[in-house]
């Protein structure tokens, strides 16, 4: 077991669940119709689905940016619906939003100061680990984060969010606008973050990549739970396989 | 006389600088324009005359026409318009930003706040010309052509000063860095677990403080009235819009190239037209570039 | 003056007030623009007025005596293609820009009018403005309530006109941009000029406004359009109620009775000596008036909705 999950709390398997969620910005019109899901310690679980299902949606209601209407998020058995952004964070929820997710005009070093700025005495400690992950970064650290390419910005991302050690990292579409060798990095990366106990949940556009890594996947359609299960079982059935993760997007019937 | 002219314009640029600092972090972090900014440079220079008037200016020293009392006026002066500006915060701001009042809404409490702070220091002073000290002095020729009042050199390292003190702050302290980060995204900083309310109390002190100190000094030449701040609204709000919201550097250059133009400007024009020229400044970045020169191009 | 006379008087300014606040309502409730610049079209219209129609005299380049209708048209054409240059310049700002860049219009069209001097007479002004049908009266009370009348027609004209040009599909476009500038747009409809027509109305209202003060006033002086009137302005849209005719005339009913009471309180309880202190009491007084309207009852007196829709796009 590696250092990292020694200092989680490792009690129990499962992480994170989400209990017929309902919600959406506006009131009574809701984009998450009764979703469900569950992470488990170490995994890294996907969810997919047509454009418009509210993959990012289901996400950012986790992460308390979007009003619930009602259901139930537990991180390991405690329930955090409801809470504000900051108190979600603090509970153990790293969240990297899809765009915006770094402080472009601030330099490298204190986008991870920023990542950590609940840290106390461990903030000097965590940045040197934070380096040692992503030595890329440690090269670059007085440099402002918007001279990153895009490949590197998804990993200061990464980092950023991992400063507080959370238990759960949730990812919005970490592929998105990046080079196919650069979604291969990316991908690699979370898979060996799982490997060191951090749990991952990532909502992904590039089904097929996506699925590759992960252990389980779910696949949302129209805020609702449509599919879900190994990763594998996913990629090998031929109904799933052609109407999501072909090339072509095609009306969904749930 | 154009050389006279920049160099003078430097002297005023620093104080509008130091204005215009303050209004570039509340336009940023805030996200609306706060007109009652300009009222804290008068309310700094007031403070200091009562704190003045308890201790005396002290004599002159190393050429200048005040002592280091003034420094000591000045600094509580301000300490205290910075809580102020705070307090302006607390009792209107914020109650109308958490009954979801539209950004616009808080322009109008800003205007209307700033005509009552300005009234309340002439009911309590009048319309009466002050002085901080009724010495005069004499311009020194550092080039021919040129001349220069000690005072003037004084505000310019004051100004260096003070600016160099907050950059440091801003990219070692972590209250500081976090202010940098919610004026670049309010969202991910919440994300980031950044307590929004401190950073705003901060911001605020700090932005009072800096106005104050502009207005103290600026009070210097030649004396104090209630209009001092809100003449120069429009040069702080073109220095500010000018060098870019949310840029210290920007706001920095903003105040020099407002200060210097209106100089250069005066070479040419009638006096009575002054404010003109930090106008056409604001309606040619606005129409040009918006985001000012150093500035960042928000969404 | 006696009783009768004052309320006479004070009835007038009001209805002149009723139309400078009908229209920044135009300009603010019904779309939404933030005109800082208020008392500057309010000076447009009534410098204009006073330049076309006032006694010839020889420190001043117009004065051209020219009869008080043209007048009146001229100060609303004038009005208008100064809301025209100023609208196509400041249209796109963002809110707060567009706060700022309206306020500077304010401040140089004040400046203008205190250093042009031969045209406007400087802080003198311009006096001797005619008053219509002045012939037809006996005494100043008598013409007062002439004028009394003659502004209440022109009060509901200009509310029955407005209330028919929102109900239009002119203002129907307006209320849905309002709403939802986003749908509008791809409607066909573009915001931008119907924002810029929405200000050039509301500006010409303005400076007929300007115009009429003037007339009832006789003269002219850059001391009526200072900043603070702007300010009062304002304050009679909140404490009526935006986006609302009528809240808009009750406002100014009730702002400049605040306004006027403070004063005769001032000058009674305040030595002369004080004056500016007395004065610095009646702004005071209206700048609380407008945070605290803000703060409890931001809807106003009459307001029916919120300040505006949030779909606003800058």
């Amino acid at each position: 077991m590696s250092e990292l999950c020694v200092q989680r709390p490792c009690g129990g398997q499962q992480v994170l669940e989400v209990q017929e969620l309902v919600a959406g910005y506006v009131r009574g019109l809701p984009i998450v119709q009764g979703a469900k899901l569950r992470v488990d310690r170490g995994e890294l679980v996907t969810i997919i689905g047509p454009n418009g299902a509210g993959k990012s949606t289901l996400m950012k209601a986790i992460a308390g940016l979007v009003p619930f209407e009602s259901g139930q998020v537990l991180l390991r058995g405690g329930s955090v619906l409801g809470r504000a952004p900051d108190q979600i964070m603090q509970a153990g929820v790293g969240y990297v939003p899809q765009t915006g997710n770094v402080f472009a005009t601030l330099t490298i070093h204190e986008n991870l100061r920023i990542g950590g700025y609940c840290l106390g005495a461990e903030l000097a400690q965590r940045l040197e680990q934070a380096y040692a992950m992503f030595p890329a970064l440690a090269s670059k650290r007085r440099e402002k984060a918007r001279t990153l390419s895009g490949g590197q910005r998804q990993m200061l991302a990464i980092a950023r969010a991992l400063m507080t050690e959370p238990s759960v990292l949730m990812l919005d579409e970490p592929s998105a606008g990046l080079a196919p060798m650069m979604v291969q990095e990316v991908f690699e990366r979370l898979r060996q973050l799982t490997r060191e106990g951090v749990s991952v949940l990532m909502v992904e556009q590039n089904a097929k990549g996506a699925l590759q890594f992960s252990d389980r996947a779910y696949i949302l359609v129209e805020g609702r739970n449509h599919l879900d299960g190994p990763a594998r079982d996913l990629i090998d059935d031929p109904v799933v396989a052609a109407a999501f993760l072909g090339t072509s997007r095609r009306q969904v019937h749930p | 006389m154009i050389v006279q002219a920049i160099v003078d314009g430097i002297f005023t640029g620093a104080i509008v600088s130091l204005g215009a600092i303050g209004l570039s972090l509340t336009l940023q972090i805030m996200r609306f324009a706060n007109f009652a900014h300009a009222e804290f440079m008068t309310i700094g220079a007031y403070l200091a005359l009562a704190a003045v008037g308890l201790m005396g200016p002290g004599a002159p020293s190393l050429g200048l026409s005040f002592g280091w009392q003034l420094l000591v006026a000045a600094c509580l002066a301000a300490s205290l318009a910075g809580v102020l500006s705070w307090g302006l915060d607390l009792v209107v701001f914020r109650p109308l930003r958490r009954s979801g009042a539209a950004p616009l809404v808080l322009v109008f409490a800003a205007f209307g706040a700033a005509l009552v702070l300005r009234h309340v220091l002439v009911l309590i002073w009048g319309h009466d010309s002050y002085f901080y000290t009724r010495e005069l002095q004499l311009g020194v020729m550092i080039v021919p052509g040129v001349r220069v009042l000690p005072d003037q050199v004084f505000i310019l390292a004051l100004a260096i000063f003070l600016v160099t003190l907050l950059h440091l702050y801003l990219t070692h302290h972590r209250t500081g860095i976090a202010m940098r980060a919610m004026a670049e995204s309010p969202s991910l900083s919440q994300v980031c677990g950044i307590e929004v309310d401190r950073v705003m109390k901060t911001t605020w002190i700090i932005s009072g403080f800096m106005a104050a100190m502009a207005g103290v000094f600026s009070g210097l030449t030649p004396q104090l009235h209630p209009e001092l701040g809100s003449n120069m609204l429009l040069s702080i709000f073109a220095a500010a819009i000018f060098g870019g919201v949310g840029s210290l550097p920007g706001a920095v250059l903003g105040g020099l190239l407002v200060g210097i133009a209106e100089n250069l400007f005066l070479l040419v024009a009638d006096p009575g037209y002054k404010p003109a020229m930090p106008f056409l400044l604001l309606l040619g970045v606005l129409w040009l570039r918006p985001q000012g020169i150093l500035g960042e191009k928000t969404s | 003056m006696g009783l009768a006379s004052y309320l006479v008087f004070f009835a007038c300014v009001v209805l002149v007030l009723c139309i400078l606040t009908m229209g920044l309502n135009l300009q603010w409730g019904f779309t939404g623009l933030f005109n800082a610049g208020v008392a500057g079209f309010y000076a447009i219209g009534g410098y204009t007025h006073a330049i076309l129609t006032a006694a010839p005299s020889p420190q001043l380049m117009g004065n051209y005596g020219l009869p008080w209708l043209v007048g009146i048209i001229a100060a609303m054409l004038v009005t208008a293609v100064a809301a025209l240059v100023v609208g196509l310049i400041t249209i796109r700002l963002r809110g707060d820009y567009l706060a700022i860049a309206t306020f500077g219009i304010g401040i140089m069209i004040q400046l203008v009018s205190l250093n042009l001097e031969s045209w406007t007479g400087g802080s003198q002004g311009i006096t001797r403005i005619p008053k219509p049908l002045s012939t037809w009266f006996e005494g100043s009370l008598a013409y007062n309530l002439f004028y009394l009348v003659f502004m209440v027609v022109v009060v509901v004209l200009v509310y029955w006109a407005l209330e028919r040009i929102l109900s239009s599909p002119w203002g129907r476009v307006l209320r849905a941009i309002r709403e939802d500038e986003m749908a509008a747009s791809s409607l066909g409809k573009s915001p931008l000029s119907y924002r810029l027509q929405s200000f050039v109305l509301g500006s010409t209202l303005m400076g007929l406004a300007g115009a009429l003060y003037v007339t009832f006033i006789g003269f002219v002086s850059p001391f009526d359009f200072l900043p603070i009137l702007t300010f009062q302005v304002w304050a009679m849209l909140i404490v009526g109620g935006s986006g609302n005719n009528r809240g808009a005339m009750l406002g100014a009913l009730v702002v400049w009775s605040i306004w006027a009471a403070s004063g005769v309180a001032v000058s009674k309880w305040v030595p002369p000596s004080h004056a500016a202190q007395g004065a610095a009491i009646q702004v005071i007084l209206i700048g609380l008036t407008l945070v605290l309207m803000l703060l409890f009852k931001p809807r106003g007196l009459l307001g029916e909705r919120a300040v505006v829709s949030r779909h606003l796009v800058y």
